[in-house]
């Protein structure tokens, strides 16, 4: 085969396995858009703190990898119940830009929350998967990758099926949709809003161990959160279906810049390469590949 | 003493119309003017002078995002991206032909106008959130574009040096000089963007941020709007950017990254959306709040914590009350400042006769 094109295999390959760990982050964003009609700028640092508090418990307490993630999902679960009560309860109805700037406010008390409490030395988290890459024809793999990729479709399996056939699913979609007529339904719309921020803060500590695992664990992990928006744009804000394709498209346009761009332009095409897509898909499908098409009435 | 209303008839259209319609406000204004630009400079050090000229420069950028976010409805998260355009134009102006800052102020304004005008055009066709990503991918877009075009960013450091800004021969050079310098442009922009609003380009504004379809109905041309909001705003965004490059005296885009971009968000936020007063009071406050913390934690700090850890300390602590601030304003008072303001001064307006 031509080495150029077994060069762009295996960075595909690569895209694809990062894509999918996208992925991963991008559905804890999708969730609660598609649960609660809110916008969560936040994600990337639910990302962070998650993983700051699993790094916390394992550094300080020295306690096992499974007790300190337990510790990390109750943190997630008080977390994500309290911000719903003290934040997003009161600005139910209020506009999109109030809700994206409270989520942006969020991002910010967290980026000081987490080092302050914690401390600002960055650390990892080792989880038991083997280091030594898998080689595979032209292929490389880095086993977390493997994994990563493996919990992100199982989780976006879970959630599709979640979203369309459980009662709960749909109720949560209900009151997506509406709140009034969701509560004139008789469904509990505050419980279901607290349950999509739960949930969004425990998909967040699935990425916050993967990403924690990968890149370390440090106020930078956050950066994890602006991948977000070019993957659920893609794919379409409401849309599970959409955050895989979405992902993967992210991850592969990713891995090829990097390896055929960069070292023309000089580094650093990498990071907005996803943007400069998700400005075309902007002025050509704004709601996505996936996504529904909005109809504005006065 | 006090003023009341109801001593005071408006007999013609021009009294009606005054920016200033009360005795009382412009008595105040006065009040300020002289507390600005007379006892401040008289009794403050170079410290808290450099602080406000900062505020002041602050103030030009906060009302331009105001123009956008508060009375148009339009969000920006790239804004900060619009401030470097108008800081490097100005700074290669300045340095490469040598013009002087009265040509590279109103250059680097209107080029950071034509690229906000570029990013502007998608919200024609989306809004709210899709807005906030466009433009968010705006700001890194031009930070990158900038950062990569040694032609544009002066060589590997990314950033020029400019020569302070000369008047008629006289060299600004001390912290008072530049004070003036700077609170000129400011009072400017208040005055320019109260006079903006009340005007038919403002009132249109304010209808397609009330509802955008509506504006459209009654033959507003929502989209060119839209677009002369997106210019006006990152022409004072680009003033803004030029005014940081003479008064730090180099241009670098590490003063115009993301975080700033949200800095002004906040100000906006927490000062009161669609309101000039407000956006002053936001840039005393998000300016001078770091300040705040720095003071306070410096005395207090020491009794119970290592010193040496006290700047990393300050550092998060400003985080976490920017960002809990912008949620308290958000949950709690979403006027902001503002709203607060006009409570307490509609309280005494008609004191003691409030029932």
């Amino acid at each position: 085969m031509h080495p150029e094109l077994e060069f762009g295999i295996a960075l595909a390959a690569e895209g694809v396995l990062t894509g999918l760990m996208y992925s991963l982050i991008a559905l804890g964003f999708v969730l609660i858009y598609k649960s609660t009609d809110a916008i969560n700028f936040a994600q990337g640092h639910f990302v962070m703190i998650a993983a700051i508090v699993v790094a916390g418990a394992l550094d300080w307490w020295g306690v096992p990898l499974f007790i300190a993630i337990l510790i990390g999902l109750a943190f997630m679960i008080a977390f994500g119940i309290g911000l719903e009560r003290f934040v997003l309860r009161p600005m139910i109805g209020r506009p999109i830009v109030a809700i994206i700037m409270a989520t942006i406010g969020l991002s910010f008390f967290l980026l000081g929350f987490g080092p302050l409490v914690f401390g600002p030395a960055p650390t990892t988290i080792n989880l038991p998967i083997p280091d030594s890459p898998i080689f595979w024809g032209p292929l490389y793999l880095k086993p977390i990758g493997l994994v990563g990729a493996g919990v992100s479709i199982a989780f976006l399996l879970g959630f599709g099926w979640f979203f369309i056939k459980s009662r709960a699913g749909v109720a949560m979609r209900a009151v997506a949709d509406s709140h009034q007529v969701s509560m004139a339904m008789g469904i509990n719309v505050e419980r279901f809003f607290a349950v999509a921020w739960v949930t969004a803060g425990v998909v967040a500590l699935l990425g916050g161990l993967l990403w924690g695992n990968m890149i370390g664990v440090d106020t930078q992990l956050a950066l994890i959160g602006l991948k977000v928006f070019p993957v659920v744009i893609l794919g379409g804000l409401d849309s599970i279906p959409g955050v895989v394709v979405g992902g993967i498209i992210v991850g592969v346009v990713e891995a090829l810049t990097s390896g055929f761009v960069d070292p023309v332009v000089g580094g650093g095409m990498k990071d907005f390469a996803p943007y400069v897509l998700m400005i075309l898909m902007l002025m050509i499908r704004p709601f996505g590949i996936f996504g529904r098409r909005q109809i504005e009435r006065i | 003493m006090f003023h009341r209303e109801c001593g005071f008839y408006k007999t013609s259209y021009e009294a009606d119309q005054a920016i200033l319609a009360f005795p009382i406000a412009r008595h105040a204004v006065i009040g300020l003017t002289l507390l600005f630009l007379v006892v401040v400079p008289l009794f403050a050090s170079d410290y808290y002078l450099s602080n406000l000229s900062l505020v002041g420069i602050t103030v030009v950028g906060a009302l331009g995002l105001n123009i956008l976010l508060g009375y148009t409805g339009q969000i920006s998260i790239g804004h900060a991206a619009f401030m470097s355009v108008g800081a490097y134009t100005a700074a290669n102006f300045a340095v490469k032909l040598g013009l002087p800052f009265y040509i590279t102020l109103p250059l680097g304004g209107c080029m950071a106008a034509l690229i906000g005008i570029l990013v502007g055009i998608p919200s024609l066709r989306v809004k709210g959130l899709y807005l906030a990503i466009a433009t968010l991918a705006a700001q890194f877009i031009i930070e990158w574009v900038i950062n990569h075009t040694p032609a544009i960013s002066g060589g590997v450091a990314a950033a020029i040096e400019v020569e302070r800004p000369v008047l008629f021969g006289w060299n600004l050079n001390s912290s008072l000089e530049l004070y003036y310098f700077v609170i000129f442009f400011a009072v400017l922009a208040i005055v320019a963007t109260t006079n903006l609003v009340r005007s038919r380009l403002g009132r249109a504004l304010i209808a397609i941020r009330d509802q955008d379809i509506a504006a459209q109905i009654i033959g507003i041309g929502v989209f060119r709007y839209k677009l002369y909001a997106f210019a006006i705003s990152s022409f004072f965004a680009g003033v803004t950017g030029v005014l940081y490059t003479y008064y730090l005296g180099i241009a670098t885009y590490e003063q115009f990254t993301i975080i700033t971009s949200i800095d002004f968000l906040a100000m906006c936020i927490i000062g009161g959306l669609g309101s000039i007063t407000g956006s002053v009071l936001g840039a005393f406050f998000i300016t001078l709040l770091p300040m705040v913390i720095r003071i306070v934690m410096e005395s207090v700090g020491p009794y119970f914590m290592d010193p040496a850890d006290l700047p990393t300390i300050i550092g998060q602590l400003r985080l976490m009350f920017f960002g809990g601030l912008i949620m308290l304003f958000l949950v709690m008072e979403p006027e902001g400042l503002n709203r607060l303001w006009l409570n307490i001064r509609n309280y005494f307006r008609v004191w003691p006769f409030s029932y």
